[in-house]
């Protein structure tokens, strides 16, 4: 039995809000009152603190099989658990790819083996990630998968995507896209704009995102499939998610805590912690990014936790693989947002928990007597810096290093098991 | 020949040259100054000073390039410093080996200076970062080449007396020319007026924020412009169509006869070369005396000599011992 003791709980899908004690046993929440007092109970002492629905975490690279030496589903569910995540979706951009039964088997029972964050794979939506034949949706849904995703790419070919997407429907998967324009993003790797001309790096213009959104979104009204928008960068591209939203297409969609806080003026250092794909855009899209969250047009935010090792990172800006090891940032960034009044405590964790659940079709973490006790507990006003070398994850890729955040994850408990706690 | 002024430590407070962003106004005036001793120098019959006598200097070309290196290879030489040539290309990073790799290695070979040009744009302040040397940037990627545009305001003052309020067209592909680049910030620095002209592919977006004109018009360029910078073209740029054919871009962007009528008598004709024959500028217009290409490769190694010097800067040194 573990008592948590003196916490506010926090549960905006249910209106909570109060100051109460809490009782889990057996991993499910048995009692909630104003004060419990067990005897032979474990006490955690959460005086200040705020106990939330579990975190879920969307958009993660895990990268095994096939890298690693950037990161393991068990390096990688350790660093979730400390960033503040009971559960976390993998993108299929491995070596191999999960495109298939047996390497989402695989992933499963990798996930089995490590601390008890709960892994659910996303299958790629063609075979390799090469845009061309469909994978087994079917028989990979029964291994486990939770949705598709050909993230890192677009496919290109929209006749083929309308296959996948009405295939996807049939088996009432979700459909996420990573909306890239192949032809126009080209050799691009930075926002197109005074900053690349001035940088000298080529540019992707934010057409290349927002062109896609639009085809994707008017295919799933076609194919009748629900469509999630991964990573939006871009502010032209909120617009055709709100129209989306207002013409009751089952659309949502989620941005990354990099775009709501980093733009593009910032890589006059070349610094390849910086490189992103989508690539950050312009101060503009910031603000344009953090209104969005705020009114309700992105449902959840996601890490895009991608673990490289120094040797992808570096080396020249042109070649330096894409991506940040978001994992252990993610809830601390949100938190910030909090302190500085961009979004309410509630919104934050709406946009943490009963968001993602929501994008997923999962039944949402809850703070409800009977729910497993999948829970988040948060210090907002705790003052910590950003230091990669205490990274759990293996990829220590992050822009943030240095920063100094208010928020704080500062416990992870699944089915009432504390996976990670510096209480 | 009158005496070198003695540089005095903290003037040009710079470890390295990786941009013409780095560099101030009165700065500019430093190095310009300094390449007109120098040239002087490299008048006479013994052009050699022991200004960096005893000073070791890497020449580390990852891209060809046989006018730069030997530009930096001449000046690096007529100062005493002995200079090592290290042509690379981009394979050393197939082969595993990355920049950090080939940096640190000839970092354990204690040179003072490394000269760099890198097909991929801030790999000269990469460099910059991870070694104790002087860098040197000799182009990296679309993004800078400052001895480049150094020279070129050189030859600009030499032939116009002054440079602000200068009227400078650089004409052709703005959108993948560090020479473009590098001049634009100069010429905005020293106060002169630019105007790009090129078609819409060849000119990158949001450039009139750079305090410059665009024009897709070459005629009404030459007419206005005291300078006419012809930039290189380069050919692959056809296969990725930014243009339909060379015949129709030089018929629009090619300095040929025709079009000089137009040109101010005392207007001067500007290329950072190789150059393409008859496709951005014809033989006619290499063999007018307001053509001033060959006065750019002269003043090229007076310019990097004064970097070099500059660089070296910290002691009282003068430029003849
Ligand atoms: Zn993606």
């Amino acid at each position: 039995m573990l008592l948590i003791k003196g916490a506010r709980l926090v549960d905006p899908l249910h209106h909570v809000d109060k100051k109460a004690d809490m009782l889990v046993d057996r991993g499910k929440i048995v009692e909630i009152k104003n004060s419990i007092n067990v005897r032979g109970a474990d006490v955690l002492v959460a005086t200040n603190l705020i106990v939330c629905p579990g975190f879920i975490d969307i958009h993660t690279h895990l990268r095994e099989p096939g890298e690693e030496f950037k990161e393991t589903i068990e390096s990688g569910c350790e660093a979730a658990a400390c960033g503040g995540f009971t559960a976390i979706a993998c993108m299929p951009n491995t070596i191999p790819p999960n495109d298939n039964p047996s390497t989402t088997r695989f992933i499963m029972e990798r996930a089995r083996m490590a601390n008890g964050v709960r892994v659910m794979p996303i299958g790629a939506i063609t075979i390799g990630q090469k845009g061309e034949q469909l994978c087994e949706y079917f028989s990979m849904k029964r291994e486990g998968i939770i949705a598709i995703s050909e993230d890192g790419r677009s496919v290109m070919n929209s006749g083929i995507l309308r296959r996948a997407m009405e295939y996807a429907a049939t088996h009432d998967l979700l459909v996420i896209s990573h909306c890239e324009d192949h032809n126009l993003s080209g050799k691009g790797v930075m926002n197109e704009g005074i900053y690349s001309t001035r940088y000298g790096l080529r540019p992707i213009p934010t057409q290349a995102e927002d062109i896609i959104v639009y085809r994707d979104v008017a295919l799933s009204a076609l194919a009748g499939c629900r469509l999630h928008i991964a990573h939006v960068s871009a502010a032209d591209s909120l617009f055709h998610i709100r129209r989306a939203k207002k013409r009751g297409l089952r659309v949502t969609a989620e941005t990354a805590p990099h775009y709501l806080y980093l733009s593009d003026d910032m890589l006059a250092t070349y610094d390849t912690n910086l490189k992103v794909n989508p690539p950050l855009r312009s101060r503009a899209d910031v603000q344009a990014l953090r209104k969005a969250i705020k009114d309700g047009t992105i449902d959840c935010i996601a890490s895009d936790h991608a673990p490289h090792s120094s040797a992808e990172k570096d080396v020249e800006f042109d070649i330096a693989k894409p991506g940040i090891s978001g994992i252990e940032t993610s809830v601390g960034l949100v938190l910030n947002l909090v302190n500085e009044g961009v979004i309410s405590l509630k919104r934050a964790i709406y946009l943490l928990s009963a968001g993602p659940a929501k994008v997923l079709n999962i039944p949402p973490n809850s703070l409800s007597v009977g729910s497993d006790a999948n829970i988040t507990i948060v210090d907002l006003k705790k003052e910590w810096t950003v230091d990669p070398s205490k990274f759990h994850s293996k990829g220590r890729n992050t822009p943030f290093a240095g920063y100094k955040l208010r928020g704080k994850a500062v416990a992870t408990l699944v089915a009432g098991r504390i996976l990670y706690s510096e209480l | 020949m009158t005496i070198p002024k003695v540089i005095k430590k903290g003037e040009f407070p710079h470890k390295d040259l990786v941009s013409m962003e780095q560099l101030s106004e009165k700065e500019i005036y430093m190095i310009l100054d300094t390449a007109s001793r120098f040239k002087k120098i490299s008048l006479r019959n013994i052009k050699k000073v022991p200004a960096l006598k005893g000073k070791t200097v890497i020449n580390l070309f990852f891209e060809p390039s046989t006018r730069t290196r030997t530009s930096f290879e001449i000046a690096a030489k007529r100062l005493s410093a002995d200079i090592v040539n290290i042509t690379s290309t981009a394979s050393a990073v197939v082969k595993g080996e990355t920049l950090l790799d080939t940096a640190q290695t000839l970092m354990a070979m204690k040179p003072d200076f490394m000269i760099i040009r890198h097909s991929y744009s801030g790999s000269a302040l990469y460099l910059s970062r991870i070694v104790s040397a002087s860098v040197l940037n000799a182009g990296d990627g679309l993004h800078e080449h400052p001895t480049q545009a150094l020279l070129d305001l050189y030859t600009m003052k030499e032939y116009k007396g002054q440079l602000e309020g200068l009227k400078v067209a650089i004409v052709g592909d703005i959108a993948h020319s560090r020479v473009a680049r590098s001049n634009i910030i100069g010429l905005n620095k020293v106060k002169a007026e630019v105007m790009l002209v090129g078609p819409k592919t060849l000119i990158p977006s949001s450039i009139e924020k750079m305090n410059v004109k665009v024009s897709y018009d070459l005629k009404e360029a030459i007419c206005w412009a005291d300078v006419v910078m012809m930039l290189r073209i380069q050919l692959e740029r056809l296969t990725e169509g930014l243009f339909p054919t060379i015949r129709e871009y030089s018929m629009l962007y090619g300095l040929n006869r025709d079009m000089l009528k137009f040109l101010k008598k005392d207007a001067i004709i500007m290329h950072p070369g190789p150059i393409n024959r008859n496709v951005e500028i014809s033989p006619e217009v290499v063999g007018d005396k307001r053509c001033v290409i060959l006065n750019q490769v002269e003043n090229g190694i007076a310019v990097r000599m004064a970097v070099l010097f500059l660089l070296r800067g910290a002691e009282k040194v003068s430029i003849e011992q």
